[in-house]
């Protein structure tokens, strides 16, 4: 862990500056941050510990617990918003047992809504590991939550 | 390219080449991969595209293009076939052969494809003459389809970094700084403040180095044009940069991104890579002596870093809070130097404020507020997508002639503009002119220019309650006023909409909203009353329907509603009984449904999925 650490650093350089995208880049590589990952990114770009925490803590794009193998991300932007994704959020969340925000205890979803993902002629959007479901509503939801084996998800044909 | 640009003269002689290389006559097809048309799935008819010209040995006879976002996302997938500029919109993935065989090589039009104009239900042919480009008047965006963001060749072939050349070779930097505050060019990322005079602020600070930085954390949720316009030609907001660099006096630059936004990072970083190769960035650019570089930094997705100080901190590796602003950026900005901060919109009208003079731009716009704006069109309305409009230009015509009004035959409610920190505009206010003094006016604001259209299905507390909350997510927490007073708005918002709403709640709201005007830091903050204040200004009576009635009268808010059965339009399909989750819809095959309150969670499947209208929400 502290080699690929180390090599991410030395990618920016070792320069301070770039504490955000380093630990972007060390979150792609272990799926979250972990506390050894911070210790070494400490250690060795030379911030304290208390200051990459604050960061990490600060900023929503920084996970300190594992994600899911499937990472659904729902955007509430307000274009998405008035189309009712609302409801969509209300679904997903009861269909998995989680909030948002967090991944379910088996490791396999992980749920989150965004800001605005700029695709607001395709709202309401649902994110599935980086690609993208337009158009979205409660049955379509509940498909795609189906189809990557969540059990409990009613079957229908609706779309 | 790895040929370096040694002069403006050597400029001119390359851009001619490529210009003469470049027949506008060839057939040529375009195709949109934006976001928004990626989205769509298009790279899959881009390959085939690449297959079905290669299979019928025509790769090397006939041009092909992927450019940038060409605002018209509602329909895309798009595909543009030169020289006739035939228009075709949502291209399914596996047209690809067809169009190539009838339009190309017959020269016959493809019919199921063309746009249909629904004012007069006639097919549009051309490009130029669908209704949502023609009303339109499209000069920093219009670019994005004649370029391929990855070519800088194409960049130079329509004339781009000439704008460099003449202020580099031919200008003073202060005739520069004079031209744009002729110009008028207002900061088009929320603010509108003259750019010009930011430019003069920072080149007479003292201290050294002077940074400028280039703001593409478009936070506002409902905009997306900066994003496009990084996305589809980032040569033109480097090449505005760099003319700003050189007027400021800066060497360095950044170009602060959203994480958010992985093509424009990416698109970005070859231009850059690409224009220090031939010499447009680095040392000595253009042999002319001036040296500048640009680096690019990613945001961790915190709206407030769009706040300038918060910026200069996310940059500097810090959590992005804001400091208060009795010294300036323009004297003490990012690592405490001057720093000039501009948004990617307002960088991208630099070159042609150069390249066509201050003259030719005050003639577009309005007194106080010049040159174009593009706005981002979404929400309830037919047309979605980028809009780029004269300053001044009426509301009614954005959202109704080139919008296409409102799907569904529903009626307008509201637009709202400038994000979070803008307002509610009501029916009223559709014949103004929008510009950034007139929306200041009417208790909304310019922002970044998203517009966000409702409808009569949209909750107006609802509205105010969702941006509210928004902010109270996003505050940095460094402030009291922005910190525990957006909440407690959030919070009364919360009861009204969950029918605890009590009598003067209007008032208090207002009166929470003047301190954090005036107390807050930043910003983010004083501007977070907005929605409220403007959706208590013109929507009161939807405040008064929940406080005193306990009702929601567009069928939004939970607390508030019930579902029930319209017994007239139900034919007893029994689909809603199917995809209720908890069984509180039921009935049997072909007889009237019904919905017990007791059961229902009012999650909205069955309304959703009833195909005759028959779910009542009230």
């Amino acid at each position: 862990m502290e080699e690929k650490v180390k090599e991410i650093i030395q990618y920016y350089q070792g320069d301070k500056s770039y504490l955000v995208p380093i630990l972007q880049d060390v979150q792609k590589e272990f799926n979250y941050l972990p506390k050894d990952a911070l210790c070494a990114v400490s250690t060795h770009l030379s911030v304290p510990i208390s200051r990459v925490y604050e960061v990490v803590t600060f900023y929503k794009a920084f996970s300190l617990k594992p994600k899911g193998r499937y990472q659904l991300s729902l955007c509430l932007g307000t274009a998405c918003h008035v189309r009712g994704a609302e409801l969509i959020a209300g679904n997903i969340t009861s269909l998995l047992g989680i909030k948002e925000g967090e991944t379910t205890s088996d490791l396999e979803f992980s749920f989150e809504t965004v800001g605005c993902l700029g695709a607001c002629a395709l709202g309401p959007v649902l994110v599935v590991n980086g690609e993208y479901h337009g158009h979205m509503n409660i049955a379509k939801s509940t498909k795609i939550l189906k189809k990557l084996g969540k059990k409990g998800a009613t079957d229908d044909d609706q779309d | 390219m790895t040929t370096k640009i040694k002069s403006f003269d050597d400029l001119k002689s390359i851009q001619e080449r490529l210009k003469a290389g470049r027949d506008p006559k060839n057939p040529c097809i375009t195709i949109c991969v934006g976001t928004g048309c990626l989205a769509y799935g298009t790279q899959k008819l881009v390959d085939n595209f690449r297959e079905e010209l290669a299979k019928r040995n025509l790769a090397d006879k006939i041009g092909f293009r992927t450019t940038g976002c060409h605002g018209f996302c509602e329909r895309g997938p798009m595909v543009i076939i030169a020289p006739e500029k035939v228009f075709y919109q949502r291209v399914g993935l596996s047209d690809a052969g067809e169009i190539i065989d009838k339009t190309l090589l017959k020269g016959e039009i493809v019919d199921r494809l063309l746009y249909v104009d629904p004012a007069t239900g006639e097919k549009v042919v051309h490009e130029d003459d669908v209704p949502f480009y023609k009303k339109q008047t499209r000069l920093v965006f219009g670019l994005n389809s004649k370029v391929d963001p990855e070519s800088m060749e194409d960049y130079l072939a329509i004339g781009g970094y000439s704008a460099l050349g003449k202020a580099l070779t031919g200008m003073k930097p202060e005739a520069i700084i004079q031209e744009v505050i002729k110009a008028n060019l207002r900061g088009r990322g929320g603010g509108g403040f003259p750019a010009g005079w930011k430019w003069d602020s920072t080149r007479k600070a003292n201290g050294d180095p002077k940074y400028i930085i280039c703001n593409a954390d478009e936070g506002d949720p409902g905009a997306y044009m900066d994003r496009s316009l990084l996305e589809g030609n980032p040569h033109l907001v480097l090449e505005g940069m760099i003319i700003g660099a050189f007027a400021i006096g800066s060497s360095e630059g950044y170009i602060y991104a959203r994480n958010e936004y992985p093509l424009a990072i990416k698109n970005i970083t070859l231009a850059i890579k690409q224009a220090r190769e031939a010499g447009l960035l680095g040392e000595n650019i253009l042999g002319t002596g001036f040296s500048f570089d640009v680096k690019i930094n990613r945001g961790g997705g915190a709206f407030v870093c769009g706040e300038s100080s918060a910026l200069f901190a996310s940059l500097e590796g810090r959590a992005g809070e804001p400091r208060a602003k009795y010294i300036h950026a323009t004297d003490k900005g990012l690592y405490d130097k001057p720093t000039n901060l501009n948004n990617v919109e307002t960088w991208a009208n630099v070159p042609f404020i150069i390249e066509r003079g201050a003259d030719w731009y005050t003639s577009i716009g309005t007194e106080g507020s010049k040159g174009t704006k593009i706005f981002s069109l979404v929400g309830k309305i037919n047309n979605t997508g980028l809009v780029e409009v004269p300053m001044g230009t009426t509301l009614r015509e954005i959202v109704f002639d080139i919008g296409g009004g409102i799907p569904g035959g529903k009626k307008f409610k509201a637009i709202q503009t400038g994000g979070p920190s803008g307002g509610c505009i009501p029916e009223k206010y559709l014949d103004m002119g929008v510009d950034f003094d007139e929306l200041t006016k009417i208790g909304s604001m310019m922002g970044s220019g998203g517009m966000i259209v409702m409808d009569e299905d949209n909750c107006m507390v609802d509205v105010a309650k969702y941006f509210t909350n928004f902010l109270v997510n996003e505050s940095c927490g460094k402030c009291v006023p922005c910190r525990e007073g957006v909440r407690r708005m959030r919070d009364i918002l919360l009861d009204i909409t969950e029918g605890k709403g009590r009598e003067g709640d209007g008032e208090l709201l207002e009166k929470m909203a003047s301190a954090i005007i005036d107390g807050s830091l930043c910003a983010l903050g004083n501007s977070a009353p907005n929605p409220v204040l403007s959706t208590i200004r013109y929507f009161r009576d939807e405040y008064r329907a929940h406080i005193e009635e306990k009702r929601c009268p567009s069928g939004v808010c939970k607390a508030l509603i019930t579902y029930s059965v319209d017994a007239e339009k139900c034919t007893g399909c029994m689909v809603c009984s199917k995809v209720c989750p908890t069984g509180a819809a039921s009935g049997e095959d072909k007889k009237v449904h019904t919905i017990d309150p007791e059961k229902c969670t009012k999650c909205g499947a069955c309304r959703e999925s009833c195909k005759f209208d028959s779910i009542i929400v009230r």
